[in-house]
């Protein structure tokens, strides 16, 4: 996993509630057997005007001028703005994998939904809750000024516009520890193997019947 | 001291330890695994040299993009049409082989949706933690376990270590009080939840549905109710233990036996939430109040019943949301203010891991008897959620009656509920679905869902538009 310290990066917006993930990544892009290519498909319903399909060439496909992301000035964008409930739905890893693959290192948002939300840091995507008044003023001045870029400091839980203003947010010790340091989280559960062998073993005798019974 | 909860006691007794922060490391009993969100897990433990910490906790089955098609079912794997299907169909079956993990195959009697065979097999019982990389595994709650919904990266996580790091959610009670009218089912119970309290309403929380009616539904239609808890925005839902969970796992294939049994069945029934259990919120909602429901727009809290109209925005008086209910009735193609009843269907969907139980194919074929699909109806499926309820319905003659009336009868599996083969919408096409969501493109490019009961779904595959199903009359041929 990507390591997650500072990035500075072009913000963008996505000026909808509720954005789900089938919208994020249709299901016809979750047959493949990969982790990664799934950028090109990122909002793929909305972004194109056609209907994707695994293996099309999408340099190809016609582009929707109303979607935001596809207006030249937010080429290249790291931050995504977000509203409320963002990656409701589906428990599909693929729409962390979308965005990570497309560019992005942090979504701010309202609000997010609880399994996109923990999919996020997984996948070296920070995912920063914001008041939504908050993100009022910042969808307004992406709107308004071209280039605008923020700053994310993850060491210290802070969103930096470009005049110096700063906003904190909050995120779990654990989970930042793993972003920062780029942790494959497996790695430290097996340190914890003593601990979960006592517990089966203890577990075993209480219940029984939840051990050993698909063969 | 206060007591606990039943999230609280199942969240406690897989506990392995706690940290710092707030996260706890929690043992999972069962994991399921299909063909969509696990080879990359598979892969990562390939890559990483390991192998998974227990063989005898996890169970697979192919479900997402199976055809339903019988003749293309009967080609066996290797004559799966859609090649990304069949090399991602092809990958389970290779990677349960190679790390050893029992698989119920696509030709396999015991086949289907991971969340009706895990119930049916016993493979998910009572006080069990339970994951799959699907967010509708909040259905397993139904019978008094912990099960939720987890991305690829906790699938492989689970997979190696058997434990997941997770964050105590927040305890929501949701009682719905008093007998259910006739005609209302399970699915109406939750969409009217649903719409009560919003997508986001349970974000956060675990959420255990009690109150008079909720107990008094079948665990089939407990499932129902569960499964949709992540449209509600809560990752896990669940319903206290009491006879009628005992005697639906009562000579399932995995369930205890002998002696084992009635000890599992004495622990079951200490599965509900203490008299003095302290909720972070609690909501009542009543019966009595509850219509056949019907949702109009793009997400499942645009919801109403069958005899109001559809929402004019002007009446909404929050920006976003108005902003909202425009994109949707533009979406769906629906004026403002006209009457459900006036949304003329396309096709139906008698399906999914929401409303595919012997239960729901029952109701369904109790409203077609006797009747024929609308000629203004394209095309009315039925698809089982497994093998053996297949086999159980042809076994009450219930295929039967869905052919009569011009229904196809399929293969099991997720099918239209997210068009990942083959049976999916065409652009501006209105389904009456027993699904779970009605997001855009869901079910197909530009296709419009309606989610509704099996009953109501039916009526509507009958009428070619939605009717109330409290009216309909019964063997009228």
């Amino acid at each position: 996993m990507k390591p997650f310290t500072t990035v500075t990066g072009l913000a963008a917006p996505m000026d909808r509630s509720n954005v789900d993930t089938d919208m994020i990544i249709p299901k016809q892009f979750l047959k493949s057997i990969k982790r990664s290519g799934f950028g090109p498909n990122l909002f793929d319903e909305v972004r194109y005007l056609d209907e994707g399909q695994p293996g099309m060439d999408n340099s190809q496909r016609p582009l929707n001028p109303d979607f935001e992301l596809n207006k030249p000035r937010y080429a290249g964008a790291q931050v995504l703005l977000a509203r409320k409930n963002f990656g409701c739905g589906s428990s599909r890893e693929h729409a962390p994998w979308a965005l990570e693959d497309y560019g992005f290192r942090a979504i701010i948002a309202p609000s997010f939904a609880d399994i996109f939300y923990n999919n996020c840091f997984k996948n070296g995507l920070l995912p920063i809750v914001l008041a939504e008044d908050i993100v009022d003023r910042l969808f307004q001045a992406v709107a308004n000024t071209e280039g605008y870029t923020l700053t994310v400091d993850l060491e210290n839980q802070q969103v930096i516009t470009p005049g110096g203003e700063v906003f904190e947010f909050e995120v779990n010790a654990f989970r930042k520890h793993c972003l920062i340091n780029g942790l494959d989280d497996i790695g430290l559960t097996l340190q914890d193997a003593d601990a979960i062998r006592a517990y089966e073993t203890r577990r075993e005798q209480e219940t029984p019947w939840v051990f050993g019974h698909i063969r | 001291m206060a007591g606990k909860t039943l999230y609280d006691k199942l969240w406690d007794a897989h506990k392995i330890s706690e940290r710092e922060d707030g996260t706890a490391l929690i043992y999972i009993d069962r994991q399921l695994l299909h063909e969509v969100t696990s080879p990359q897990a598979f892969e990562g433990l390939r890559l990483a040299g390991r192998k998974p910490w227990r063989l005898d906790t996890n169970l697979a089955t192919p479900d997402h993009n199976v055809s339903t098609d019988l003749a293309e079912r009967q080609a066996g794997v290797s004559g799966i049409r859609d090649e990304i299907s069949r090399i991602q169909v092809t990958t389970l079956d290779d990677n349960c082989t190679a790390f050893g993990v029992r698989e119920f195959s696509m030709n396999d009697i015991n086949q289907g949706i991971v969340h009706v065979v895990g119930p049916e097999q016993g493979a998910t019982l009572p006080g069990m933690t339970i994951v799959c990389g699907d967010s509708h595994t909040s259905t397993h709650g139904a019978m008094g376990s912990l099960a939720f919904g987890i991305g690829t990266s906790e699938v492989e996580h689970v997979l190696a270590t058997q434990c997941l790091i997770q964050r105590k959610m927040k305890n929501l009670r949701i009682r719905v009080e008093g007998d259910l009218p006739a005609g209302i089912t399970a699915k109406d119970v939750v969409l009217y939840i649903i719409g009560q309290i919003g997508t986001a309403g349970g974000t956060g929380y675990a959420i255990e549905f009690a109150g008079s009616a909720l107990r008094s539904l079948s665990m089939e239609g407990r499932m129902t109710v569960c499964n949709m808890a992540i449209e509600a925005g809560a990752r896990a839902g669940m319903v206290a233990v009491d006879e009628t969970t005992i005697e639906y796992f009562k000579g399932r294939p995995f369930a205890p036996k002998g002696d084992m049994w009635d000890r599992a069945a004495d622990y079951w029934r200490t599965l509900v939430s203490d008299d003095d259990a302290v909720f972070d919120k609690e909501i009542v909602l009543q019966a009595a109040d509850i219509e056949p429901q019907v949702s109009w727009g793009t997400s499942p809290e645009m919801v109403v019943g069958v005899t109001a109209n559809v929402p004019n925005p002007q009446s909404v008086a929050d920006e976003d949301s108005r902003k909202g209910v425009v994109r949707a009735l533009e979406y769906m193609g629906l004026q403002a203010d006209q009457p459900i009843e006036s949304i003329r269907l396309d096709r139906i969907f008698i399906g999914s891991c929401t409303n595919s139980r012997i239960e729901d194919l029952r109701a369904a074929a109790a409203v077609v008897k006797g009747y024929s699909v609308a000629s203004s109806v394209k095309q009315a499926m039925v698809v089982p959620g497994s093998g053996l309820v297949k086999q159980q319905a042809e076994a009450e003659g219930l295929d039967v009656i869905f052919r009569a009336a011009g229904f196809q009868w399929r293969e099991p599996g997720c099918s239209m509920c997210l068009a990942m083969n083959a049976d999916k919408l065409g652009q501006g096409e209105h389904c009456a679905s027993t699904s779970n969501r009605n997001f855009e493109g869901r079910q197909g490019f530009g296709g419009r869902t309606h989610l509704v009961s099996p009953a109501m779904a039916a009526a509507a595959a009958i009428k070619g538009h939605f009717v109330d199903i409290r009216t309909w009359q019964e063997g009228a041929a």
